[in-house]
């Protein structure tokens, strides 16, 4: 259902500023936490950073303030240089990877919250069960009918082109926590991220379920809460188009009735 | 370790604006849709205006008053900015469901288009309704 604010449990609070340290070029860093072993409210931490010392991007912030101020600060993170998605986060008012995002697009002081619209798990960790169901709903793997050749399944150049755009998302769910029918109707609505995935198979020449896969999307929420509000091609670290992907579906449910 | 609160885990922030910062795309959305909602009930007080025309002098003077007061006359621009945006923010739509104009590029510079026309033509029907 559409909600405009935050749950009573969810609603964030002023929490502790940590010591600033000397320095000409100090950030300042104000910090979604969320401790799931006490029952108090979500709160915002303020912490400096002396950027002499660190890394440029936001992630090195990050870790530099897990090692040496406050190594309770709980987040993910893992090949630091955009292919594994780990550490999608709200940074600045939009969703990011932390590890390729450099601190100097940003202006004033550096606002992070975990990936908008989630179960929070602790921290910057939000639960990411369903967004995952979701997009093994959409059964995303090779489905073939006819009989397995001796070696590959052959796959033009051409055919093999339609994929560009598609298959390189890493699933970091940037696009999916950006988008406003996602936040409210997320439970049945399928989301930019399994939509574009589920594209990716449709316009795969190797697949032959195209006609089933079709079916399991012809719903009014599965498919058809995407407004075209492009908020998922503005967030994507990998500068993909989930929006036209969802648009391409909804021409091959219109092109199957002619 | 144990998971102690996996029933009661807070939402993450979210809204537009608040914690998600506007941009061209989602605003013009969110606009389409309120303008959408307004001149519905815009096509309603037409209707009422229809309506107490066709019952009598009496009823009719005051719904006439009420409607081109400056009140009233303050809510019908606001209907006439809410159809020409709707207008020209619906075809901006069209032109997505035909599968064109998806490139980030292309959305911000026809959201431009769509308003600054919405904009026009608006001042448009007021030289003309003068």
């Amino acid at each position: 259902m559409v909600e405009f604010t935050l749950p009573r449990n969810s609603r964030v609070v002023v929490g502790k500023t940590w010591p600033k340290p000397a320095g000409t070029n100090v950030r300042a860093f104000k910090i979604y936490r969320y401790d799931p072993d006490t029952p108090e409210n979500p709160r915002i931490d303020t912490y400096f950073v002396d950027l002499d010392t660190c890394g440029p991007m936001v992630l090195d912030a990050l870790i530099k303030i897990k090692n040496e101020i406050d190594p309770t600060l709980t987040f993910r993170r893992s090949c630091r240089e955009g292919i594994c998605g780990s550490c999608a986060m709200n940074i600045d008012g939009g969703n990011h990877l932390a590890c390729i995002y450099g601190m100097d697009e940003i202006k004033g002081d550096v606002t992070i919250y975990p990936l908008p619209h989630m179960p929070v798990i602790k921290d910057l960790i939000p639960d990411l069960t369903h967004f995952y169901a979701q997009h093994a709903s959409v059964k995303p793997w090779l489905e073939t009918a006819s009989a397995e050749p001796n070696t590959e399944w052959r796959q033009s150049i051409d055919d093999r082109r339609k994929l560009d755009g598609l298959y390189e998302c890493i699933l970091c769910a940037c696009c999916s926590t950006s988008c406003p029918s996602y936040w409210w109707n997320g439970d049945r609505y399928l989301g930019p991220a399994a939509l574009l995935q589920a594209y990716r198979w449709l316009a795969d020449s190797r697949d032959e379920a195209t006609g089933e896969r079709l079916d399991d999307l012809e719903d009014p929420f599965k498919l058809y809460r995407c407004h075209t509000i492009m908020n998922c091609a503005r967030t994507c670290p990998k500068g993909l188009n989930p929006a036209k992907a969802i648009a391409s579906i909804k021409q091959m449910m219109v092109d199957r009735r002619m | 370790m144990a998971d102690v609160n996996r029933g009661d885990r807070p939402l993450s922030p979210f809204m537009l604006g608040q914690f998600y910062r506007f941009q061209i795309s989602s605003v013009m959305s969110v606009l389409h849709r309120i303008t959408g909602v307004g001149i519905s009930i815009g096509a309603v007080l037409g209707v009422w205006w229809f309506l107490a025309a066709a019952s009598g002098p009496g009823y009719f003077s005051v719904v006439d008053g009420l409607l081109t007061s400056w009140i009233g006359g303050l809510v019908m621009l606001g209907m006439l900015i809410s159809l020409w945006y709707h207008f020209c923010n619906g075809i901006r739509h069209l032109v997505w469901d035909a599968g064109f104009g998806f490139d980030l590029d292309s959305v911000r510079k026809s959201g431009l288009v769509a308003g600054g026309a919405a904009v026009a033509l608006t001042l448009l029907t007021l030289i003309v309704a003068w």
